[in-house]
């Protein structure tokens, strides 16, 4: 009994991929015995220039076909043509020719003037031909055919002709160039078909302005003049109470701390280039900080990822010790550069934190992958860790490891803090006011959805 | 003048930045690719910066005795190597001289790092690596089994820099990359540890995360850990990531704005 309780799911498998298994394969329909009728064509047709674009951009809408879900429902997709005249076809063969050219002087050595003369030979026709495109268009229909630009399930009552704006490109579509258009509905057997009416001449071009985007523009002006109102009335001697940051507050008792124990601190300004808001953050942090070293005259230890990071840090750094009255003390190794290879370059901090012993170190910036590997060493040294970022996924490595963490925005807000410069604690007052703001709209937008009122749910759509 | 003009420069390219955010035309993204440009012109010359200081700072540690100093020849020795193989590659079947050149440089920097590090036989050192850089030259010039490649990416193919790359660096990096399983581990037990209420909550709300992945879990109750699992990633979770992007999101619009109105100059180490 027990060996048949084995192998009967053994058996069963075994049936259930067997001929026995198998059942007839369904019928296909027979599409070339089916009389198919040709549908009806799309009405409505329209084209226009792409809305808030850069130009080389055409779109399409039409009224579905009648045949389309309805009457016949014999319409499977909705082919683009688009008139094209036959000189493209000399602009493909310079384009192919260029390409060719190009790669020859990118993977030569040393580039000869004959290669340059070919290329430029080209360029220039090139150039001339894409000059004469308006005036070859205005000839349409003579001496030119329909291309097929691409195609759109049923159902779909819109297409984007998108082209590229590199003239060298194939797919190269030139602005302020009167384009004809036709949309086909094809039925699943593609000679039967239904052409549409022609549209044309309609040229692409850029806007100055992309109206998608008015609620970034609005929220953008609101906040600036709420922190430029806030910057002027600190200015003017106000009192402005700003929330306690523990972590910054715990900067201090770090630096005093590194001297009492007569040991470094590390700061480490992340992965993050000089472009990036977080870094920019870090290096005023970092001129606090150095600052409160140089008067202390305990040892910094900044190793950087990025050589333009390490010379911007070098600046702050230098500055910061000539404002202690320090420059003495400066030297420029205080800030090097290590890698630019992750992992790397967390094992030379990692090396620097268990060779060094730390009193302190300091994490601020973007950080990836590595903020766990860094800050358990920190803690395995036994260093006291303060770190701040705006990198979501690292925050809870980062909250888990160090002993005190800067959340999101409150790295922005270190520096002001830090400086306690009524200027900048204005910025951080319009901060808060801004949150409050996007709180409330978020309550209004959490109504508004519920109840249907997309009048006001619409208002904060943006536009890619 | 030394702190305005920067501070113009920045005035001029962040309002530009803005205003091109808006602005879709092909002149106002033109002006920004070309901007963009720059940070590569600029990285390419700050890398150099970057190797001087790497270089420096080695031999600083060699000739002080830091530490570990004997590491530093290592930092030196890899920096320089891949630094020769990238640039040079094999003509045809042969290496040539080539390993001879290699060694060749290799004295001569070692030479220019004796003249850097010692107190009384610079002169010495700086004739042997003289030597040794003319025997290079002549090598480079009478060898045509190899060559340089100073405008092509061919020395990146070079298999001795890929020998070194792939069987070296990449394991090297993964290794260090693999620690993060164990730190992850550690970082957990801390994390997970029951001390109080919202401790306990976070550790049993990591249990159904982790545990909706077990197949003997998902087995007994697999639908359950399911949804209750989605709905702690997608509702609490995401909830409070996005108060913090909020926040971030404010935050840098507030910083962008006191770095282009001159507000905030501590990059420019004046605070």
């Amino acid at each position: 009994m027990r060996y048949w309780c084995r192998i009967a799911p053994l058996l069963l498998l075994l049936f259930s991929v067997s001929p026995f298994a198998q059942t007839d394969a369904p019928e296909l329909p027979d599409t070339a015995s089916t009389d198919l009728a040709p549908p009806a064509p799309v009405s409505m047709l329209r084209a226009h220039d792409t809305d808030d674009d850069h130009g080389h951009s055409i779109t399409l809408e039409w009224e579905l076909s009648p045949d389309d879900g309805a009457g016949q429902n014999s319409v499977v997709t909705y082919e683009v043509f688009r008139w094209v005249p036959s000189v493209m076809d000399i602009l493909d063969t310079l384009r192919s020719r260029l390409s060719i050219v190009n790669s020859e002087i990118r993977e030569a050595d040393g580039v000869t003037s004959e290669m340059k003369e070919r290329r430029v030979s080209l360029q220039t026709r090139l150039k001339e031909l894409l000059g004469q495109l308006p005036e070859i268009h205005e000839q349409y229909p003579n001496d030119g055919e329909w291309h097929q630009v691409g195609n759109v399930g049923s159902r779909n009552t819109r297409y984007v002709n998108s082209g590229s704006k590199d003239t060298e490109s194939s797919g190269f579509i030139p602005d302020f160039t009167g384009f004809y258009y036709r949309v086909d509905a094809v039925t699943v057997d593609s000679s039967i078909r239904a052409v549409s009416k022609i549209v044309g001449p309609v040229q692409s071009y850029g806007q100055w302005f992309n109206t998608g985007r008015y609620p970034v523009l609005f929220a953008v002006l609101i906040f600036g003049f709420l922190t430029l109102g806030f910057v002027i009335k600190a200015k003017k001697g106000a009192k402005l109470y700003v929330r306690p940051l523990t972590g910054i507050e715990e900067v201090n008792d770090a630096i005093g701390r590194a001297t009492e124990m007569g040991k470094p601190i590390l700061y480490v300004l992340g992965l993050g280039t000089a472009d990036m808001i977080a870094t920019i953050a870090s290096f005023t942090i970092l001129g606090r900080v150095a600052k409160r070293v140089a008067e202390h005259r305990t040892r910094l230890i900044v190793p950087t990822y990025d050589p333009i990071v390490m010379s911007v840090a070098q600046e702050v750094v230098k500055s910061s010790y000539l404002d202690a009255g320090q420059a003495d003390a400066y030297d420029d190794d205080i800030v090097f550069f290590v890698t630019q290879a992750q992992f790397a370059y967390v094992a030379a901090v990692n090396g620097i934190m268990l060779r060094e012993l730390p009193a302190t170190n300091v994490y601020m910036g973007k950080f990836y992958a590595e903020s766990l590997i860094l800050a358990e060493t920190g803690a395995l040294a036994g260093s006291i860790q303060i770190a701040g970022t705006d990198e979501i996924a690292q925050i809870p490595f980062f909250i888990v490891a160090c002993d005190y963490t800067l959340i999101g925005e409150e790295l922005y807000a270190a520096s002001a803090y830090l400086g306690r410069e009524p200027i900048l604690l204005g910025s951080l007052k319009a901060q808060d006011y801004a949150k409050a703001a996007v709180i409330t709209l978020a309550l209004a937008g959490l109504v508004a959805a519920n109840f249907g009122w997309t009048t006001f749910t619409d208002l904060f759509i943006v536009a890619n | 003048m030394k702190f305005q003009i920067p501070r113009l420069l920045v005035l001029i390219f962040g309002l530009f930045m803005i205003f091109q955010y808006f602005v879709p035309h092909e002149s106002s993204e033109w002006i920004y690719e070309f901007l963009l440009d720059w940070i590569y012109i600029i990285g390419i010359f700050a890398l150099a910066l970057g190797i001087w200081s790497l270089y420096r700072v080695s031999v600083d540690k060699i000739r002080t005795r830091k530490p570990n100093w004997p590491y530093a020849y290592v930092t030196l020795l890899g920096l320089f190597t891949m630094i020769l193989f990238g640039f040079t590659s094999r003509s045809g079947d042969s290496w040539g001289w080539y390993f001879v050149f290699v060694i060749t440089v290799m004295l001569t920097m070692g030479m220019i790092i004796q003249t850097m590090i010692t107190k009384g036989s610079a002169g010495l050192y700086a004739g042997l690596a003289g030597l040794f850089f003319v025997s290079s030259i002549l090598i480079g010039i009478f060898d045509d089994a190899w060559a340089f490649h100073f405008m092509t990416a061919e020395g990146l193919q070079n298999s001795l820099f890929r020998a070194f790359f792939d069987y070296i660096l990449i394991p090297i990096l993964s290794t260090m990359f693999s620690l993060l399983a164990f730190f992850i581990a550690s970082a957990a037990y801390r994390a997970f540890r029951a001390r109080n209420v919202l401790a306990s909550l976070l550790l049993i709300a990591a249990l159904i995360v982790m545990l909706r992945f077990n197949p003997y879990v998902s087995y007994i109750c697999g639908d359950f850990m399911a949804r209750t699992s989605s709905w702690l990633m997608n509702v609490p979770n995401l909830a409070a990531q996005r108060a913090i992007v909020i926040g971030i999101g404010l935050g840098i619009v507030a910083t962008a704005l006191k770095v282009i109105l001159g507000i905030e100059r501590g990059y420019m180490g004046r605070g």
